[in-house]
Parts: C-alpha cells; structure tokens; sequence
C-alpha cells in the first residue's frame, strides 16, 4: 500500500487544515507529528520488502488509478518503490519527522490557528515531496514538482505580514516555474519522442538507441529537464530564489530548502539517468552548471552575515556538487551525497534555528559570539555538522564528497576536479568562520543607544502573539538575549533532533564506505539498479571511474586513496586558514576585506545577479506592458480606433436618431428586422 | 415520444421568467422573486445532469436530437442535439446559473424582477446556442443572448455601464453580421447543389464547398468567434463590459459566454471549412499566442481586480484556441477541458472579487492588503481558485493547459514552446495580485470586513468542489467528450487532407 505513504500526511494535512484553529496546539502538532511519524514507520516497512527482492526485481509497483486520458496519451497516478525512492522516502520522512518534533518546539509561540496552518503546510508538502519521488511517471513526478513548489511558497511567506517575506515566496515560485516551462516541454518531447511518459518504458526505450554524439533529441529533452531541475535545486542562473526563501521559519529552512525539496532536481536527474547517460552533450552542461555554482555560491557564502543566508548559500554550492557529480556520470555518488547533506544540512539548519531561538530572532552573525558556553548542545551539535560539511574525515560528508571528487577526477574532468576542490576549500572556510563567529569569540553587546532593528519593526494589530513583522523570526516575543541575560539552549523537542541528526552526520556515511577503505560502497550498489535497465544491454558508457577487473581496481583503489588525502588536506587547510583570520586575528579579516574592497562588496552583494535581472527583465517587462501594450496598444491604439468608428458612426445616427425612439428595445427589434430584411433579399431575389 | 429534455432546458428558463412577470407587487416580493428564479435555475441544473447522467459517452453522434419544420419554405428546422463537446458545455451553464443568480443576493436591489428575468431568458439563450444543430436556430439564439446581456450591463451595472454596453453590442454585431452573411451564403449553396435550402448542420457538414468560399465563409465565422472569444486585437470590449457588469453578469460573461466564440469554432467553422481552417489554423494560433502573452502582461500591470482577471481571461482563452488550432485529440480535448476550466475557475475569481467590492466598495487592488489575517476563510477560498487559475496540478486548469500545450507541441513545438511562456506569466500576475490583496499589514479600513457569509459558502464550496474533483478526475469529464472529439477531428482531416501530410 505505497499510496498510504503519501496520503497520509495529506490526512494530516487535511484535519489541521479544516479544523487546526479549533484543535489547539497539543493536538495539531500530535496529528503532523504522528502522520508523518506513521508514513515514516510505512515507508521503513515497505523498503524492508524491498530489499527482500532480489536486487534485480527490486520495485514495486502501485497503480492507484488512471489520472488522464486524451487520445493515446494515457497518466496513470502509478506510484514505484525502487531503491532510488526508498533512500528518497526514508529521508523525507525519516529526517521530516524528526524536523517536525523539532517544530513543536521552535514555533510554540505561535497562535493556536497560525501554529495548525504552520503544521498543515509542513505534512502537505511531505504529502508532495513523497508523490515526487515516488511517482513512476512524469506527470505523476510533477504533481509533486508543483506541489513542493506550493507548499515552498506558502512557508516562505508564513509570516505574511511582512513584506519581505511573501516577496520571497512570490520570487519562489516564479523562478521554479520559469524552471518548469522547461521541464514541461522536455515532458513534452519525451511524449512525442517516446510515446510514453513512464519512466521505465522511456529508460527501456532509451537503452536500445545507442548514445547520442551530437545534439539530439534526447540531449534536447534532457537539457530542458535540466532546466527544470536548475529552478528547483537553486542551480545557475535561477539560484537566485534559494537565499531569499530563509524568510521562512527555520525548520522550514532545514526540510524543504536543504534535505528535500531542493534535492528534486537532482532526484529526476538519477530518475532519468538511462536517458541522461545517453545526451552526452548534456551532461557536460550538467557537470559545468553544478561546478560552476558550487564555487560561485561558496564564494558568496564566505561574505554573507546572515546566519541563514551563510547556510542558504552553502546549500546551492553543495547542490551544485551533486549537480557535478550527475554531470559526470556518477549517479551513484551524486544520490549519496544528496543523502548525507540532508542530514548535516538540515542540523545545521536546525543549529542556527535553536541559535536564533535563543536570541530572540537574532540571524546576524556581527551580533553573535560567544555562544558555545551557553548553548552547549547547539553548539556541539552544530559543530559535527559544519566537520560533516567540510569533509573532514571520518564524516558523513568526507565520504560523499570524496566520492565525487574522485569519480570526477577519475573520469578525466581534471578541470571541474580542481574547481570542486577549491569549493571544498571555501566550504570549510566560510563554515568555520560561521562557527567562529557565531560561538566562539565574546558576547557581542550592542552599543548604548543602539536600537534594534526590531524595535522599528511596526507593530500588526490584532496579532498579538505572534511574531510583528521584521523581527523575531522564531516567535518568541519575550525579550531573552540580552547581554547578560542567561540564554536558553534548545529545549527537549529541539535538541532530541538535534542530536539524533548530529549522529546521523557522523554515521550516515558508512553504508557508502568506499572499497578503497574497505568498505563495499553499499549504498551505491544498492542504488545501481535505479540507473540502469535490467536485461538491456548497456549501450551507455560504464559509469566513470568504476571498478573492473581486479588489477585497475587495485590502481583505481590507489588513486582513490591519494585523491582522498588531497581533499582532506584542503578541507583541514580550509579550518585552518577560518582559525587563522576568525578566531586567532578577526582584525585581520576586516583588513583584508579593506584591503580588497572592490571584490569584498561585490561577494556580499551576491555578484549583483538579483539587481542585473531585475534591471534587465523584471522592470523592462513590467514598463513595456505598462506603458507599451496597455496603454499604448490596447488604450490608445485599439480603442482608439474603435470609439473613433463608433463616433463616426454616431454622428451619423445623430441624424437618424429622431427616427428612432432611442430605447433599446427599438434597438432589439431593428435587430430582427435587419435579418428578416436580408433573409428576405436572398430568398426574392 | 421520449421527453424533450432539451427543449426543456431551453424552455424553463423562459417559462421561470414569464411566471416571475405575473408576480405583483415587485417591491414587496423581492425574496419571493429571488427564490422563484434561483429554484428554477436549480430545477434546470439537475436537468442538465440528468441529461449527462442519460448521455452515452460512448457515441460520438448527437443524442437527443428534436427536429421540426419551422420555416419549412427556407429549410429552417427548429433542431436541437447534443454531444460529447456541447454536452458539459450545457452542464456548465446549469452549474453557473444558480451560482451568479446568488452572487446578486446583495448587490442587486434595483428592479429585481427584471434581473431575474434577464438571468434565465440569459440562460435560455445560452442552451439555444449550444444546443442547436441548426445554423438559422444557432444565429437566432447567438443574437438573442446579446440582447439579456445588454441589459444586465447597461441597467445593473457600475458607473460606466452604458460605454460598455454598447460596446459590447457593437463589437459582437459587427462580428455576427458577417457569420450571418455565411450562414446564409451556405444556404443559398445547398440550394445551389441541388439539396433545396437548408440550414441544417449535418447536411452542410456533407457538402462540398469550393476552396474560395471556404476561405471568405471561415473568415466570417471565426471573426464573430474571434470577437467573441475575445482574440487578440478583438478584445478590448472584453475589460469595460467586466468591470462595468455586476458580479452575476461578470460570472456569466467569463463563465459561458466567452466559450461560445471558441464552441463556434470548434463547432462550425473547423468542421464546415476544413480547407480554410488548414490553411488559417496558423495564424489563429499567432493571434492565440499574441493573447496568451499579451493578455498576461497587460493583465499584470493592472490596478483593478476585475480588470486583471478581464485580462486573464483573453490569456485562458488564448490557450483554447491555440488547442483548436492544433486540431489533434489532445489540443481539442485540452481545449474543450480548458474551456470548462475556465468557466469554474473564473467564475470562482469573479465571485470572489464580487464579494470583495460588495465589502469594500472598491476594486482597486491597492485598496486592499493584509485580507488574511481579517477574512482568513474567504482567503483560503481565494487561494485555491487563484492556484487552479495558475494551472497547478492537481486542480482543474492544469489538466487542460496540458493537454493543450501537448496538443501544440505534437502540431508545432513552436507553438508551445511560447504558449508555455503564458505558465510562467500566470504565476507572475496572479500571485503578485494575490500578495497585494492578501498579505502585508491591513489597513484600519479593511481591519473590520466579515469574513464568508453562509450565502457566500453556499457558493464557493461548489465551485472548489469543482475545481478539485476536476483535477483529479478529469476522465469523468474526458471520457463523453472523446468520440465526438475524434468525429470532428476525422471530419476535419477528411475535408483537408493536406493538413495530415503536412503533419
């Protein structure tokens, strides 16, 4: 019963939706938290049958109904659990469930009806993230697509009082939907192409025709796929939603803008891998876009500070590493990185929550420090996930990331290699500076007379309670946080997922323990049979970098080894270098910024992408259709030329009007005359 | 002899309206009006799903046909029919009726017994037009429809009622006066043939007519349908006549008078004009994207609700024909579906806007703001009718924005690929609108308005009813329309073979 998955969230959806307001808090947060506890207990039980098939059968397969018929174009709202969407259910509800608890807490100042909507948002959009993943179809996947879309915008822009934040959810959803008019011609095309929109008959299609070597038509359906993923996973150029989404509370932050919904492009890219391996062309794009953003947005990140927007842009640079990794083949390795950064993304998400919980809505970084003393939990936790994050060995994340780095390496992208080396660089830089600054150091104690930018926040009326907007972003309108106050650490909910994640950080890595050290690369052998057509002769390329026989395993295992060492000098040498400028001499990075202001403001100014398309497209648009099409064309041009007839004509009848009564009724019946009278023409005549 | 269903649709109505003119004593029965009007209008909605429930789906011919002589000399036959492309097209007007008949429960105090009465010879008119299989019947009812709507503008509108109004009227008669010269034209050709006059709709399907005429009879029909539909650059009644109808008149306009234009086309001049409707499809179907973006982005910039959803509508519409044009199963269906769509989701918007400016007395977006925190539950409802406007899956309009797209995409990938451009433009116009009327903080002004009434549920949960079940049940709506669909479609190959080696 797959379809069980899924529904029930949407139930749970569904009570808080109708009767949330009525229920109270204890009630609304029990039912999101047990539907998505119970889908998570459904999806271990259905994966446990899963694995019990033998590794070639390993799908199972629920026709719920036929969705839409036209003609030969046939939808079927079909789900299939193969072993992609069951490490993908796992972590949706797994990590979803324990994000949710964490919620309880982190949104309990909150009124009543504000606190079941929060939770309502929150089970539909696992309701979503699940038919994405599990739909065995395009269509099916993009009810999902959309959905999670939906449900993005709507948690972006919860605090809808504030301006900032539904300008946010608005720019959510029209960037993935500028992603999606990609993602919907490829549908098309596959369509056409194919006959077909099941995934499975359009890999098993795609399996008989060898590989494309030039541009072709599957290289066209895949690059707009890739369109669509480029909106949804934040990559270059429509990343530019991604950072503004911290709008929305942080838990929100943590499930669908770093473990899940971002990871969907990367999902349909592994979905669709039979396809992808045959466009060439178009994973070459695919490996430069997801590089090319890894750096870009790491360097951005190294700059921000915004506590969120520092982690925002860490999560469009790790994407962009998964995006490099599908690039060059590596499915395997880009899926398992995808696994790993939900969890030590969504701690550290959920570390900033309970930092910017305790501070009473603080997010700036400036007005920080000192913090490891008085959030102890938080600050342990945070700092296994940010060691998980930079690679540093023995994580969660030294085994994924190496994973890509050395698949890249191996299938000869020295270049994109280089480039997702400097990014693990930047990484570890611009992470410890965030836990130096954020936890180490003083207290910061703002200047006598300084006002608080909240304290200007105005105030809603009739909402009392709940958070005013601009400030306080984690609903807590009593004032702690202040110097010399004693700071609350997270309370049992909050720190119960935050130390289940913090162990997921560190253990979560080892079902994919590469060969090299021993391990059996679990995960990816499991995962195989998801990138591949059982019975078809591979016509693709073996995937990069894989092992064959036994004597290139051994040099394979050799270089694999070197390269690991590599990846963790630099991710050591990147904590080394945040030691150096933000904990040992922060005076020295505030020179160094003087010293290179120029490059200094355009990183914090995010490279000034957000201003260059609102210059180029967003107000251009908006003035020629202004100006242009309605005033000009449709006021002035067309109705222009219509009221000038109509006066013509009306001075004309002026003449005539005395003819007439003026009544409309009169009108009416000259009406019918008028076709008497012609009828009566042709028939005489 | 069977019951006359479809007469009877056509005729309750009238009958609702001459029973409403014998009852005295306007000023003191208004409720008593009020309720005659709204249970006829339902007596006739369970009607037309009676006839639904009776309808078979499996044919693609037309059922229920009644045919007598009237004007026996001209070959004038009263002849009425339907099927699987008029059949939820009748449904839908039913549907709507009642619907804009409450949404006036308010608003409309001013002679009220001639407002009742103009709403159901309204809907008479509008079955005549999708029922008849007669073109001398289908140009009576055509005009006749007007004439109600002249009057629901001009008497029971807003201040610029009467530039409106007649705008309205002439815009469309100077349309249909050509479609009438065609009608006729056609007549006076099965005559020509040998057949003696008729008007009849299955004997005109039959005959052969010269490539020449087809190219100037097209052009008369599809430029009243064009009027009508309101294509681009016909459409700049459409705005004026919506923000000066009452809410009722704006629901009925947007809900089912605009699909005439696109059911005219699919039921006339595609399938009488084969040869010409190849040879023009393209460009409709330029002047359909023209309207798909334009009317998005005109329709952005707009500082009036009922303006910006006016302007929304010439982008839906946009999309219907653009799925005529592609003249294969998905386009039509798509185009069919849309069209059903487009009547509950944008009647919905209208409704709502409706109750918003019966609230506020005001219909400038910049008059609201922060509507959620003070009508949580009209929000919501809002929500949903805006989300099933922006095409997302799972509600209504998604399932025939695709269908049409793949229809465009299978003819011309062109086509779609700019049609597709109009996704992203819905989702530009309709939530910034949204965000301005909804979120941010609310104004001492707005602080106070009710939240939904139980009149007003009564209403709405209809409508969300349907743009749910339509989302993820479109087979139950897909399913009757497919034979005649596939009828047309062979029809229209069969008379313009160079279109299928084109494609």
């Amino acid at each position: 019963m797959l379809v069980l998955i899924p529904l029930l969230p949407l139930l749970g959806f569904l009570l808080n939706a109708s009767f949330g307001r009525r229920l109270g808090k204890s009630a609304s947060g029990a039912i999101a938290v047990g539907a998505i506890a119970l889908s998570f207990a459904l999806s271990v039980g259905a994966v446990y049958r899963l694995v019990q098939l033998p590794p070639d059968a390993r799908a199972i397969v629920q026709h719920v109904f036929t969705w839409i018929t036209s003609g030969e174009f046939e939808a079927g709202f079909t789900l299939r659990l193969d072993p992609l969407s069951a490490l993908m259910i796992l972590v949706i509800t797994g990590i979803g469930s324990l994000i949710h608890v964490y919620s309880t807490a982190y949104m309990h100042e909150e009124r009543d009806a504000e606190y079941a909507r929060y939770f309502s948002y929150l089970n539909l959009f696992a309701a979503f993230m699940l038919v994405l993943v599990l739909g065995a179809n395009f269509v099916v996947m993009f009810v999902g697509w959309e959905g999670v879309g939906l449900c993005s915008y709507l948690l972006i822009g919860f605090w809808y009082q504030k301006k900032s934040a539904s300008d946010a959810g608005n720019k959510a959803f029209i960037v993935n939907r500028i992603g999606d008019f990609g993602f919907l011609l490829g549908v098309f095309l596959v369509f056409v192409q194919f006959g077909t929109i099941d995934f499975q008959e359009v890999a098993r299609a795609a399996a008989s025709l060898s590989p494309e070597t030039t541009f072709g038509a599957m290289s066209l359906i895949t690059l707009l796929l890739f369109v669509g993923a480029t909106g949804k996973s934040a990559q270059i150029p429509l990343f530019v939603w991604l950072p503004d989404a911290m709008e929305g509370p942080t838990p929100v932050s943590a499930l669908i803008h770093a473990a899940t919904m971002v990871t969907a492009g990367v999902y349909m890219i592994g979905r669709n891998a039979v396809l992808f391996s045959h466009a060439p062309e178009t994973l070459a794009i695919v490996a430069i876009v997801g590089a090319a953003t890894a750096f870009f947005a790491g360097t951005i990140g190294l700059v921000q500070n915004d506590i969120k927007r520092v982690l925002a842009y860490s999560t469009v640079s790790q994407l962009g590493y998964m995006f490099l990794a599908m690039g060059v083949g590596a499915f395997g390795a880009g899926v398992f990185h995808l696994y790993t950064h939900a969890f030590f993304k969504a701690l550290l998400f959920l570390g900033s929550g309970a930092v910017i919980h305790a501070l009473a809505g603080e997010q700036d970084l400036r007005r920080m420090g000192g913090l490891r003393r008085e959030l102890p939990i938080t600050y342990w936790t945070f700092l296994i996930g940010a060691l998980a994050i930079a690679g540093v060995p023995l994580l969660s994340g030294f085994f994924s990331k190496d994973e890509i780095l050395f698949r890249t390496y191996a299938s000869g992208h020295t270049v994109l290699w280089v480039v997702g080396l400097l990014t693990s660089l930047l990484t570890a830089v611009y992470m410890f500076r965030l836990v130096f600054l954020a936890f180490h150091g003083e207290r910061y104690v703002p200047a006598v007379g300084h006002r608080h930018a909240e304290d200007e926040a105005p105030v809603v009326p009739g909402d009392h309670g709940a958070p005013a907007a601009g400030m306080d972003r984690s609903g807590h309108p009593h004032g702690h946080g202040r110097p010399g106050e004693r700071l609350h650490d997270a309370p049992a909910p909050m720190a119960l997922a935050l130390i289940a994640l913090a162990a997921g950080s560190i253990l979560a890595g080892y079902v994919g323990l590469p060969h090299a050290l021993g391990g059996s690369a679990m995960l990816e052998t499991f995962l195989e049979p998801s990138f591949t057509i059982a019975g078809a002769q591979d016509s693709g390329e073996p995937a990069a970098g894989e092992p064959g026989d036994s004597h290139a395993a051994e040099s394979g295992q050799a270089l694999e080894l070197g390269l690991m060492g590599v990846s963790t000098a630099v991710a050591l040498g990147g904590i080394a270098i945040a030691v150096f400028f933000f904990l040992r001499n922060r005076d020295l990075s505030g020179r160094v910024a003087e010293r290179f202001s120029g490059l200094h403001t355009v990183l914090q100014n995010k490279y000034y992408v957000d201003e260059i398309y609102d210059a180029t497209i967003v107000q251009p648009l908006h003035i020629v259709s202004e100006q242009g099409l309605w005033k000009g064309i449709d006021v002035r041009a067309i109705d222009g030329a219509v009221n000038g007839v109509a006066q013509a004509v009306g001075g004309l009848s002026e003449r005539l009007r005395r003819l007439q009564t003026g009544s409309v009724r009169a009108y009416a019946a000259s009406l019918f005359l008028g076709v008497v009278l012609i009828l009566g023409y042709y028939v005489w005549r | 002899m069977p019951f006359p269903i479809l007469t009877s649709l056509v005729a309750v109505p009238v009958a609702g309206a001459l029973l409403l003119f014998f009852v005295r004593d306007e000023e003191q029965n208004e409720g008593l009006i009020r309720n005659i009007a709204l249970v006829v209008s339902l007596l006739v909605f369970g009607e037309t799903i009676l006839l639904w429930s009776r309808f078979d789906p499996g044919s693609a011919e037309f059922q229920f046909v009644e045919r007598y002589g009237w004007i026996p000399a001209f070959g004038i036959d009263y002849a009425i029919g339907v099927d699987g492309i008029s059949l939820l097209l009748v449904v839908l007007t039913g549907f709507l009726t009642p619907i804009a008949l409450l949404s006036s429960w308010e608003s409309v105090h001013k002679k009220t017994r001639a407002f009742c009465m103009v709403m159901l010879l309204l809907e008479s008119a509008m079955f005549g037009v999708f029922l008849s299989i007669d073109l001398f019947l289908f140009y009576v009812f055509w005009d006749a429809m007007l004439i109600p709507m002249y009057f629901l503008i001009g008497i029971w509108g807003y201040d610029r009622r009467i530039y409106a109004a007649v705008k309205f009227i002439l815009y469309t008669m100077a349309g249909s006066v050509l479609m009438l010269l065609a009608i006729l034209g056609l007549a006076v050709l099965h005559n020509q043939v040998g057949g003696g006059y008729s008007f009849d709709l299955l004997a005109l399907y039959e005959l052969e007519i010269p490539a020449h005429l087809q190219f100037w009879f097209f052009l008369a029909f599809a430029l009243a349908f064009a009027v009508k539909v309101p294509l681009f650059p016909f459409h700049t009644w459409l705005p004026d006549a919506h923000v000066e109808a009452p809410t009722a008149g704006s629901i009925i306009l947007a809900g089912v008078l605009l699909k005439m234009g696109t059911y005219g086309l699919v039921r006339f001049a595609f399938p009488l004009f084969p040869l010409a409707a190849a040879y023009f499809a393209p460009y409709l179907a330029l002047l359909a994207l023209i309207g798909i973006i334009y009317g998005a982005l005109v329709a952005m910039v707009q500082p009036d609700l009922k303006k910006l959803v006016a302007y929304s509508s010439v982008s839906h519409l946009g999309f219907v024909v653009l799925g005529i044009a592609a003249m294969n199963t998905q386009g039509v269906q798509g185009a069919v579906y849309q069209m059903l769509n487009h009547g509950v989701s944008t009647g919905g918007l209208f409704l709502i806007v409706g109750m918003l400016s019966d609230r506020r007395h005001t219909r400038q977006i910049a008059d609201f703001g922060g509507l959620k925190a003070v009508t949580p539950r009209l929000v919501a409802a809002f929500l949903i009718v805006t989300l099933s406007s922006i095409g997302l899956p799972g509600l209504n309009g998604f399932v025939g924005e695709f269908l049409i797209l793949l229809g465009a995409f299978a003819w011309d990938p062109r086509y779609a690929a700019f049609a597709t451009s109009g996704v992203i433009l819905s989702a530009v116009y309709m939530l910034w609108m949204f965000q301005r009327v909804n979120y941010g903080p609310v104004s001492a002004t707005n602080a106070a308005l009710a939240d939904l009434r139980p009149r007003e549920w009564v209403m709405l949960v209809p409508i969300i009813a349907m743009v749910i079940l339509m989302g993820v049940l479109p087979n139950l709506f897909l399913r009757p329309m497919g034979p005649s669909i596939e009828r047309l479609l062979e029809q229209v190959r069969r008379g313009a073979p160079i279109e299928v080696q084109a494609n």
